[in-house]
């Protein structure tokens, strides 16, 4: 038994007490938020289904396999494996493009391999970022963005590298 | 916009790629495939995503994300001394930042918005240093347990699909701080060239 398999168990027991003893209403809380989590879901399942579909396409037509040899000499320094080129390339424009490419990658590499493992990290440590900003500075009437975009981006890039060095000091290469 | 021209990119770039290498057999098929994999895969990770987004309206009615945004307002108020004069401000941002903490996108971009609108008052469509850090908190992203991409974890076959969780915690975390410490760096440049 590993320490990772008790962590699902615990962390619903714990909510499932700390509820208790505040006394709400744990059971409609969760199916009120299971409720918000299909809604979440139906959402993005119109999206999948046109990007997994042109993802396939692009991996075995073999234009991933040129992209991400186009980019391996840069990324290797970085220590990015170039496989996730398309990834990194897609996330800070399209959330669910992110979640199509990386579903793609967890799919046929293996959720467990080095770069399964990778791509759900840089999924989970990074935002879609031109979003955000078009979103925010949008509403708030901000025409001159100024330094925000660079060090967005910037914030992005480190996201990437440090993704696949935590997955190499977590689980090894 | 931008995702019209990705599609579209990617699906004539397949057919020129497709026919230069002579798969286009395979193209065809995988066209089909990725369309059925998108609903097989929605399927199965249906049951954990609803899972832990029940278990976050637990966590959220319990009180943890009101908690979570008193423990970051001292961070907050270093970070953005200038919004931090204003209360209301202060509040909106420091439930923003909770609110991407437990993962609760539909929460944390309004309460963000109503942060930096407050913050963009009487500037003149010039976003200022602190308007900036603050979006940089919100394109970064700071997530305790990442339900979605545990959840395709575990339809794509993973036993375990939190094991990542200290892995995604440590990206995070440097991802973040690189963001800020380049706002704060490109901040100063731009006072010193001034």
């Amino acid at each position: 038994m590993s320490l990772s398999s008790l962590v699902v168990p615990v962390l619903l027991a714990m909510v499932a007490a700390v509820g208790l003893r505040k006394r709400v209403d744990v059971y409609s809380a969760l199916t009120h938020g299971a409720e918000e989590g299909l809604t979440v879901l139906l959402r993005v399942i119109p999206a999948l289904v046109g990007l997994l579909t042109a993802v396939g396409m692009f991996r075995a037509s073999g234009a991933m396999e040129w992209l991400s040899a186009l980019c391996a000499p840069v990324l290797e320094r970085l220590g990015i494996p170039p496989e996730v080129t398309p990834l990194m390339l897609i996330r800070p424009v399209s959330g669910s493009g992110a979640l199509a490419v990386a579903t793609d990658l967890m799919t046929s590499h293996g959720p467990d391999s080095y770069i399964g493992r990778v791509a759900a990290v840089m999924l989970g440590s990074t935002e879609t970022t031109f979003y955000t900003i078009a979103v925010y500075f949008g509403s708030a009437g901000i025409h001159r963005t100024r330094h925000a975009v660079p060090a967005a981006l910037t914030a992005d890039l480190t996201g990437f590298a440090a993704s696949a060095l935590a997955v190499r000091l977590f689980f090894g290469a | 916009m931008a995702m019209t021209w990705v599609w579209c990119g990617m699906v004539l770039l397949s057919l020129v790629f497709g026919a230069a290498t002579g798969r286009l057999e395979e193209v065809s098929a995988a066209a089909l495939d990725g369309a059925q994999t998108a609903i097989q895969l929605s399927v199965s990770m249906a049951g954990v995503l609803c899972l832990w987004s029940g278990v976050m309206e637990v966590m959220n009615v319990c009180g943890l994300s009101a908690g979570l945004a008193r423990a970051f307002r001292p961070l907050l108020r270093r970070l953005l001394p200038e919004a931090a004069k204003d209360d209301e401000t202060l509040a909106a941002v420091s439930a923003n930042v909770s609110a991407n903490l437990l993962g609760l996108g539909n929460a944390a971009t309004p309460l963000g918005i109503r942060a930096a609108c407050r913050m963009a008052r009487n500037c003149g469509g010039v976003a200022s240093d602190e308007l900036c850090l603050l979006v940089v908190l919100n394109t970064a992203s700071i997530q305790l347990i990442p339900a979605t991409i545990a959840s395709v974890r575990s339809a794509a076959g993973c036993r375990t699909p939190f094991d990542i969780l200290p892995a995604v915690w440590l990206a995070s975390v440097l991802s973040v701080a690189a963001g800020l410490l380049m706002a704060r760096l490109l901040a100063a440049a731009g006072r010193w060239r001034r």
